[in-house]
């Protein structure tokens, strides 16, 4: 078991002709069930074509009659990337996860707003992706550094979250699902969503959560933990360092009116009863230590 | 990106929104010329720096007279404005904006920020104007009152009322505050604002409704289709290095400590910084080299950093994905060298082809130290600066 993404999911790739869509088609297919899972990409005007033997739509649309896909991947250029989720919540995808990073504000706030009551689920943007290991990778990490296992990863960044399963690998812990949810400010599911599904999937006994400096994500999510959560959750927040008032790589990590600290963070997750550490390299130590 | 107030308030007129008269300079004789322009009897000089705080800093003087006009800009032009945000070495005061003077009856406090709980923009507004707006938010939270924008409608006529009459904006002056908030939404819709604030924002004696004083921020994924707001970014206003930084795709910025670090991903590049600071050390910069780190790029990378004077060692955290070991290693050995390198260079590489990238460091015949993990190498950085130092 695992959340969002297993091998029956049937994946599009919006962007498919692009560079960088292409690489990570490319990574995904050879991944596990991967050629199974990749089954169409879609790029405006190149329909008919095909890539890697992946049959490439005109719209998400047509590429979901024609193949069944329930899941679709943007690796579309920001200006455009907006458009390309709109486009797949119109066409009612079970889940987009958009990798893309640099995609304005203003065109977020308005794509959140057409999603209101649609089925359609969003991961993202400027994130990594999910991996659901030894059996489907859609997004941009390394499939490799993965194994199948009980414990679920959830996190803002994508080398730190990298980083998270390196250390569970060291200390010999497999994962359920890892979900990069991204650094944008106004993005698709948040901590909180991703918690919950981890709490009712079976095959996840823990869960670690990484977040960073800005917003409150964290803080909303560490009090629905306290209130529900059923499994170990274990944190870690980036940015303790961070100056306020400075972007810290991520648009979405500032810290601003003395809002969004690292230590605040923190101290809210403890208060509901998350492990937390402040040392970066001790995620995976802490989580062991949790497990029964 | 941030934008001087005299800016602010060209695009204010732009969209209806009522400023007073006023005259950007470069010069003392031009803000002399500014004050007969204008007419009246007093100015208000004020300096054009992109922090806040500047009256507090003394970077605003009313003047009465020409002579005290002459006076106060030849006292605030060149001056190192220090104020409560631009840190302690302040701000070298370049521009001023010379404005008329104002009737001023009440301040209030008006503000388009995007509010990410709700994944809108909001507008903010409080009766309590011309006042450091986070420390009301602490004190008399009350006293602000917000009102969440529906994307497609924009800010509705009832919205705008409702929230002029909630921060005490007499009746017969409600239609002119509520014009002004529409506009001010407009405005920063249209522009891809990220921030658009208003303090203070002034009943006159006449029952007008005036922007006093006038901040943006833009958001910079926005940028590629505003040409008109790149025109205006003042780069003396901005950390030449993460002026630098930025045209080679490097996300930098400088802290106060002395141990310099490249990482590649933001999250894992405030772990880093975090890291450090738990063994003892103190981070000396953010640095994230992004996903395609080239030789060129890791070049650069060190270039800035070790422009820093308090530089005494260097720690490079590479989690690598897409970005295979081996390359960053070749670019690391490659940079150390151009660079001829003086500083301890500690670097922990992880992931894929980590050995073949250990192989190239350790083969570099650079006195490079390895750290197994992340701990490991913040420790070695640590200790390497320590032992600089004795």
């Amino acid at each position: 078991m695992s959340i969002l993404i297993d091998k029956n999911t049937r994946v599009l790739t919006q962007g498919i002709t692009g560079k960088t869509g292409q690489f990570h088609t490319k990574a995904g297919k050879e991944y596990a069930n991967g050629s199974h899972c990749y089954v169409a990409g879609v790029t405006p005007n190149k329909g008919g074509q095909s890539y890697e033997g992946i049959p490439i739509f005109n719209t998400v649309k047509e590429a979901k009659a024609s193949t069944g896909a329930n899941v679709s991947v943007i690796y579309v250029p920001p200006p455009f990337a907006a458009a390309a989720i709109d486009e797949a919540v119109d066409a009612d995808m079970d889940l987009v996860i958009c990798i893309t990073d640099g995609i304005p504000v203003r065109d977020m706030i308005r794509t959140k707003y057409k999603m209101q009551g649609r089925r359609t689920l969003l991961i993202g943007p400027n994130c990594p992706g999910v991996i659901t290991p030894d059996e489907v990778k859609i997004g941009i990490m390394p499939g490799h550094i993965h194994k199948k296992g009980p414990i679920g990863v959830l996190s803002r960044s994508g080398t730190l979250t990298y980083e998270a399963v390196g250390q569970l690998m060291e200390v010999g812990l497999g994962q359920s699902s890892c979900v990069g949810i991204g650094g944008d400010p106004v993005n698709g599911m948040k901590h909180i969503d991703v918690m919950k599904m981890f709490n009712d999937d079976p095959f996840t006994e823990a869960v670690v959560m990484v977040g960073e400096i800005g917003g409150s994500d964290e803080e909303e999510c560490a009090r629905w933990v306290q209130k529900y959560m059923k499994k170990p959750v274990v944190g870690f927040i980036a940015g303790l360092t961070a100056p306020p008032g400075k972007r810290m790589g991520h648009a979405g990590a500032i810290i601003s009116g003395g809002k969004g600290t690292a230590s605040e963070k923190l101290r809210v997750m403890e208060e509901c009863g998350i492990r937390v550490t402040s040392n970066p390299s001790e995620m995976g130590k802490l989580l062991k230590s949790v497990l029964k | 990106m941030k934008i001087h107030e005299y800016q602010a308030k060209q695009i204010l007129k732009k969209y209806g929104v009522s400023v007073l008269n006023s005259v950007p300079c470069f010069s003392v004789d031009e803000a002399v010329a500014a004050g007969q322009t204008l007419g009246g009897q007093v100015w208000v000089v004020k300096a054009q720096i992109h922090a806040g705080g500047r009256g507090k800093g003394g970077g605003v003087k009313v003047a009465k007279s020409a002579e005290q006009l002459r006076a106060f800009s030849t006292s605030i032009l060149g001056m190192q404005l220090v104020t409560p945000q631009t840190g302690p070495e302040g701000q070298k005061v370049r521009r001023l904006l010379i404005e008329q003077g104002a009737d001023i009856k009440k301040e209030y406090y008006a503000a388009l920020v995007v509010d990410r709980s709700s994944q809108r923009v909001v507008l903010m507004a409080s009766s309590e104007g011309g006042m450091d707006i986070e420390e009301v938010a602490e004190h008399s939270p009350e006293k602000i009152h917000r009102v969440t924008v529906d994307p497609m409608q924009g800010l509705t006529l009832d919205q705008a009322q409702s929230v002029a009459r909630k921060i005490g904006v007499p009746e017969a002056s409600v239609d002119k505050a509520s014009t002004l908030f529409q506009s001010l939404y407009r405005a920063f819709d249209e522009t891809d604002s990220s921030l658009a604030e208003i303090n203070p924002l002034v009943l006159t004696g006449s029952g007008d409704i005036i922007a006093l004083d006038a901040k943006f921020n833009f958001d910079e994924n926005a940028l590629f289709r505003h040409p008109e707001i790149v025109a205006m970014r003042d780069l003396d206003e901005e950390d030449p290095a993460e002026v630098e930084a930025s045209k080679f795709g490097l996300s930098y910025i400088q802290l106060d400590g002395n141990i310099g670090c490249l990482v590649n991903g933001a999250g894992l590049a405030m772990a880093t910084m975090d890291i450090c600071k738990l063994y003892g050390g103190s981070p000396a910069n953010f640095l994230d080299v992004g996903g395609g780190a080239t030789t060129e790029k890791v070049t650069e990378a060190f270039k800035i950093m070790l422009k820093n004077p308090h530089l005494k060692a260097i720690l490079v955290n590479i989690f690598g994905g897409i970005m295979k070991c081996d390359v960053i290693a070749q670019g690391v050995v490659e940079a150390a060298r151009q660079v001829s390198l003086k500083v301890p260079l500690v670097v922990r590489l992880e992931g894929t082809n980590v050995d073949l990238g250990k192989k190239i460091l350790a083969e570099s015949g650079l006195p490079i130290l390895s750290g197994n993990n992340m701990a490991d190498a913040a420790q070695k950085a640590v200790q390497a600066v320590l032992a600089a130092g004795a």
